[in-house]
């Protein structure tokens, strides 16, 4: 059940209680969010500013949980514990591990709501 | 009883889980309104009424730990029930909110049928909060209830410089005997509702209610400033809310309702007197029995109002004031200085 991107245990019993059409918004909301979110962490990356860094790793971890994104949500997590170190090269494929991971999410959710 | 839709304030960061939280408390039945930072939250709770607050903790500008440390300190706000919704992550920022004062902590993304639960216990236990606060209210005034909340209940007075006034109704007695007992009441019931709203209006408390007579203080529990021109404000409202009384009076045939009032000022002893099961809040002093004194001279003196000197030295207002001399009165040994107040 949870090979995908999105555990559909998650993902069904969200729709279930909130409705599908809240869903569809609810959806539509993290692809616009999340994006900036991505854009605040690299940001803080680049001028390390821990706090915020630690915040915006947070936000992807636990939007990614909302979904099932579980991928996302660990990769998350994980840089929400570590914070920024100081190893750059590090940080950069972090960074690109959770853009990934990301992309993955996002496209499992669009097609979920497009069966 | 038709139950109010309980209003919630949810706080969080993200519009992922501000949308998802709106939902879930609008299909409980709840109403939500929403804030992105503790900074707008506390905006928010400061301008308008709400029954239950849900709060993130991770949120730029004010987080969430500060918020519960801010609501600490803002006693209109200290009884309002705080359920954190996060995922921070280690059990200590947990414990920490629970010491802060948070009712309870739901982990994200929030179970429904945990926080449906959670939501109905908080606000059943806040509607008998409130309930208790009105019950309370209704045999003690805001002030002392205030009073209690901050310092809890202890017998025991101190001293404070208040002002002490004291109201009857002359000739209650033989207009009691006069008419059937229900009217009596329904007399009684309306010179209090009068009365009340004069000296609430300028900060007195009412601290007993024996027939007729009101003693009132001015200046405690809660410092007041200016606590004469208090009451002698107060009084001069009793006698002009009582004057359009007695026009309504008048034209149902019944007889004018005349009153007498005494003020003194000065160190009091006030605190609450009685047992640890049934107390009051009173004050005791010799300012008190000046104050009776000078209430009972009015029908004496053939006037409204009496003051002593230390109420007169206090008043910025000394028009319609008139000294009626050195007054002799009953349990003070010496004569005293007497005010008139047209």
């Amino acid at each position: 059940m949870s090979e995908g991107p999105i555990d559909l245990l998650v993902f069904n019993e969200l729709q279930e209680a909130t409705g599908s059409d809240f869903i569809v918004e609810l959806v539509a909301t993290f692809l616009a969010e999340a994006p900036e979110i991505l854009a605040e962490l690299k940001n803080a990356a680049v001028n390390a500013e821990q706090d915020q860094y630690r915040r915006a790793a947070h936000s992807i971890k636990s939007n990614a949980n909302v979904f099932g994104a579980h991928e996302l949500a660990e990769l998350g997590r994980k840089m929400e514990l570590s914070g920024l170190g100081p190893d750059q090269e590090a940080t950069a494929k972090e960074l690109a591990l959770l853009d990934a991971a990301y992309e993955r999410a996002a496209t499992g959710l669009s097609d979920l709501l497009n069966d | 009883m038709i139950e109010k839709l309980a209003r919630l304030l949810i706080v969080d960061d993200t519009k992922v889980n501000r949308l998802l939280l709106t939902r879930n408390v609008e299909l409980l039945g709840y109403h939500a309104s929403i804030a992105e930072n503790g900074r707008i939250a506390m905006d928010m709770l400061n301008e308008e009424v709400f029954d239950l607050l849900l709060l993130d903790i991770e949120m730029p500008e004010m987080d969430g730990f500060e918020v519960l440390e801010a609501i600490k300190l803002i006693p209109a706000l200290r009884d309002l029930p705080v359920i954190v919704t996060s995922s921070v992550e280690g059990i200590d920022n947990i414990v920490r909110c629970i010491e802060l004062g948070a009712d309870d902590y739901l982990p994200k993304p929030v179970n429904q049928v945990l926080l449906k639960a959670r939501l109905s216990s908080s606000l059943e236990k806040k509607r008998l909060r409130d309930e208790q606060k009105m019950l309370l209210r209704r045999f003690a005034t805001s002030e002392v209830v205030q009073d209690l909340q901050e310092s809890g209940f202890a017998l025991g007075g101190r001293r404070v410089h208040a002002s002490v006034l004291f109201c009857d109704i002359r000739g209650f007695t033989p207009l009691s005997e006069s008419q059937p007992p229900e009217e009596t009441i329904e007399l009684l019931n309306d010179y209090y509702s009068l009365m009340f709203e004069a000296i609430e209006c300028h900060g007195g408390i009412v601290t007993m209610m024996i027939g007729d007579g009101l003693m009132v203080l001015f200046g405690a529990p809660q410092p007041l400033e200016d606590h004469a021109g208090c009451a002698v404000a107060a009084a001069r409202d009793m006698l002009r809310l009582m004057a359009k009384f007695n026009v309504d009076r008048v034209t149902i045939e019944k007889p004018e309702i005349n009153i007498g009032i005494g003020i003194a000022t000065g160190e009091v002893i006030a605190g609450y007197a009685g047992t640890q099961d049934r107390a009051t809040y009173t004050c005791i002093g010799d300012k008190v029995n000046l104050a009776a004194r000078l209430e009972a001279h009015t029908k004496i003196a053939n006037c409204s109002i009496l003051i002593d000197n230390a109420t007169r030295e206090a008043l910025v207002d000394l028009n319609n004031l008139e000294a009626i001399g050195q007054v002799p009165l009953k349990g003070i040994s010496e004569p005293v200085a007497v005010f008139s107040i047209q």
